[in-house]
């Protein structure tokens, strides 16, 4: 167990130095270092010596990948793409172009994030699974038909027509909660309702549907025919055995998306003007701020190894059967 | 003079592929099949139906001119589609700001002159309702219009009975009945829209006074375009990668998968971004390489089309690196390999056929994703050019009139109902199709 988790670990280092990679030809290939003095000096003091004194400063003076003018080592370590990626690994961000560092504005901005997420995730599990179980109940008849038609349309609409229809009604015709907006401590909960709300129901069309699948799988099994067969009466059978079984793909599935949770929400987040990292991110976009981009980037692409290296694991507890080798 | 942009192209190069399966497939009866088994569900029937009107809609705007300048001496800069030429009273009659559908005056109060005095007023439309002599009339002729569309559409049942009814003699399994209920209802909708919109902004008017109606119909084929150009860069690179990472194994399996993984662990929103960010900057710095503008938008349609291709083609190649591997173990390969064949020749006769159900299950299904992706991606600055009407951008610049009162909602709802029918229409088909190429289903 322990041997396999090392080695999950090990390979995850060749998979982020691609992503820093990929990343990093990304914004430079287009996006060269004098570019980017020029945007920060901006139009009136740009001169030359001004523009290679910014890049002295920043570090932005080196090759990019390969320095065939340093001596050994230093070939590959004299470079931006060393410099800067480096120290990513030991998760020192650095300063934003504002001159925030980074490290602790996504200290900061997690937890609203999380608060956000983290409800989202736990009352969609329920909704979901309980009208899921609902449909596999009633399954062939006229319920579970239009609870399905229910799902597909809840599917085809865009995510950004909940967050403006949800937005509308609740705080503009019924001025029930605040259109937008964030406190900390306990004030937050009156922001997180709609929010929350609205990421519950955006995904109700495609995880209802899809549990529904897996319950109706699940109930196709042999197991399920005896204890049918031994006569136990349906909602027994469907409680007592399907859901059990049938909860091993859904935790196992939700197990991924857990370390993400700390990445927020772009969509939601911009809308309702929650300081969370989704924001962060979007804000980064809009302002082509290279190192938050690249941060925020490098964190995902952790957070998502991580999550398999979870999911891996949480296999082997909810199933004995499998082994790790 | 025609005049045809990089999208056209690809999307008529497109429609013939589809055009030449479709030929393909017929006259071998185990390839049609499947079609068959899609075309015997009435939910599959009406969808298409659906799905055809939109794509009419789209490949009328997919047919470009540019319109010689007047005096006969060359030709004008902007580029138009004959869908254009056709809705040419829609994009002309432009008004001064917003209007409400069907309205004969403008939403907002301006100084008028009425009798020599200025007051402030809602001013009478330039368009909108501009044959009525007395404005008291609008309920009467909007009633007229609408019974002259149903009229004719009405007569269009007639005909569309009678087709119906021969077909049905030819292929008796077929639900035509729905699908000739389905064109019925879109044509008895449709029709009164057009004669109303002789005359009215069925759908209002946005900030710049642009009809939202004619705005809606142009989306179509932004959305059309990146649903399915995307996957023409999606399709050979999950197709290549995965079978032969789960046919040869070995180290190409290894650099495959450690390509996918990366790839899937960079936040899809961030790796769109970056990447179109950067296409940005090289078509800003090149604006020589562009006559219109209407090339450069579309230059910039087709490469987030790649980019969003070369982000998700992941997904795909993991679903057939798997089925590759299992039939790779299978003994008629074996059979193959030990006759000596090539593996080259394994993979194209023998594995690409026996994935070909799950290639065209994850076709289908990518395009409503898409369609939802591309609204997304412009709100976040990151999609279509921002001069090209899409539902994104009309989204985008209806959120923004959100806090007016008495509330903008024409352009919200012109792009929600657009959307929804495509989206609605293309899950559902989706989802006939799976059942009809699934071979689990029909155990």
């Amino acid at each position: 167990m322990l041997a396999y988790v090392v080695r999950r670990v090990l390979y995850a280092i060749p998979i982020l130095i691609g992503v820093n990679l990929i990343t990093f030809l990304l914004f430079f290939v287009v996006n060269t270092p004098d570019d980017m003095a020029r945007i920060q000096l901006g139009t009136r003091r740009v001169t030359a010596e001004a523009i290679e004194k910014w890049k002295a400063e920043q570090g932005y003076d080196k090759p990019y990948l390969w320095n065939s003018r340093a001596q050994g080592p230093d070939k590959i370590t004299d470079t931006i793409f060393y410099d800067k990626s480096v120290r990513l690994f030991a998760f020192d961000f650095g300063a934003a172009e504002d001159g925030r560092n980074i490290a602790n504005e996504i200290r900061m901005r997690m937890w609203p994030s999380l608060a956000l997420a983290l409800p989202v995730l736990l009352v969609g599990l329920a909704v979901n699974i309980s009208f899921a179980l609902l449909m596999a109940f009633f399954r062939a008849t006229y319920l579970d038909f239009w609870g399905v038609v229910l799902c597909v349309a809840m599917m085809s609409v865009s995510t950004l027509f909940y967050i403006i229809g949800g937005q509308y009604v609740a705080s503009k015709v019924w001025h029930l909660v605040p259109i937008s907006g964030y406190a900390g401590g306990f004030d937050a909960a009156r922001f997180l309702v709609l929010p929350v709300l609205i990421g519950v129901l955006g995904g109700i069309g495609s995880g209802g549907r899809w549990y529904r699948t897996l319950f109706l799988e699940e109930m196709s099994r042999d197991y399920v025919r005896t204890a049918r067969a031994k006569g136990l009466a349906e909602s027994a059978v469907l409680f007592r055995h399907v859901l059990k079984n049938a909860m091993i793909p859904i935790l196992t599935g939700v197990v991924v998306v857990i370390p993400l949770l700390f990445m927020g929400s772009l969509l939601t987040e911009s809308f309702f003007g929650i300081p969370g990292l989704g924001s962060y991110t979007i804000d980064a976009i809009q302002a082509q701020d290279f190192a938050v981009v690249r941060s925020m980037v490098f964190i995902g692409s952790v957070l998502y190894i991580l999550g398999l290296l979870l999911t891996d694991l949480s296999y082997t507890l909810v199933d004995p059967r499998i082994k790790l080798q | 003079m025609p005049f045809p942009l990089f999208t056209d192209v690809l999307l008529w190069l497109l429609i013939a592929a589809v055009a030449f399966y479709a030929w393909y497939c017929s006259r071998r009866s185990h390839l049609a099949a499947p079609w068959r088994r899609v075309f015997q569900s009435k939910a599959a029937m009406v969808c298409s139906v659906v799905l055809a009107c939109f794509l009419a809609v789209g490949f009328l705007d997919s047919l470009h001119y540019r319109p010689p300048l007047e005096g006969g001496r060359g030709y004008s800069p902007e580029v138009l589609s004959v869908l254009d030429l056709a809705l040419e009273p829609l994009r002309e009659r432009r008004e001064r700001t917003y209007s409400a559908p069907l309205a004969t005056r403008l939403y907002s109060r301006e100084q008028i002159q009425v009798e020599g005095k200025t007051v402030s007023d809602f001013p009478r439309l330039a368009h909108g309702g501009a044959h009525l002599e007395d404005e008291s009339d609008k309920p009467r002729d909007i009633a007229a219009r609408i019974g002259l569309g149903l009229l004719c559409a009405a007569l269009a049942a007639v005909f569309l009975g009678l087709i119906v009814k021969r077909l049905r003699r030819w292929r008796p399994e077929v639900p035509w009945h729905a699908a000739g209920a389905t064109l019925l209802i879109v044509s008895s909708i449709a029709l009164p829209v057009a004669f109303l919109s002789q005359g009215y902004h069925v759908l209002g008017t946005d900030k710049v006074g642009q009809d939202v109606l004619y705005q809606a119909l142009k989306s179509v084929r932004i959305s059309l375009v990146i649903g399915t150009l995307t996957t023409l860069v999606l399709l050979p690179l999950g197709i290549a990668l995965g079978i032969m990472a789960g046919y040869f194994r070995g180290w190409i399996d290894d650099v495959i998968q450690y390509l996918y993984t990366t790839l899937t662990s960079i936040p899809g929103v961030l790796l769109i971004a970056a990447a179109v960010l950067m296409m940005q900057v090289v078509i800003d710095r090149n604006a020589d390489w562009f006559a219109t503008a209407a090339q450069r938008a579309d230059l910039r349609l087709l490469i987030l089309c790649a980019i969003l291709g070369l982000t998700s083609w992941t997904g795909l190649a993991r679903l057939l690196r798997g089925e590759a591997l299992k039939l790779s173990q299978l003994e008629y390969i074996q059979a193959a390999h030990a006759f000596g064949v090539a593996d080259a020749r394994i993979l194209s006769r023998h594995i690409l056929p026996n994935v070909a159900h799950i290639v065209i299950i994850a076709m289908v299904m990518d395009f409503s994703g898409l369609v939802l992706a591309e609204a997304v991606l412009s709100y976040v600055g990151v999609g279509v050019d921002p001069a090209t009407t899409s539902f994104g951008t009309m989204i985008n610049a209806a959120r923004l009139e959100m806090g007016r009162e008495p509330i903008v909602w024409w352009s919200l709802a012109a792009a929600f109902a657009f959307m929804f029918l495509l989206v609605l229409a293309a899950n559902l088909f989706a989802d006939a199709v799976r059942d009809g190429f699934d071979p689990r289903v029909r155990m």
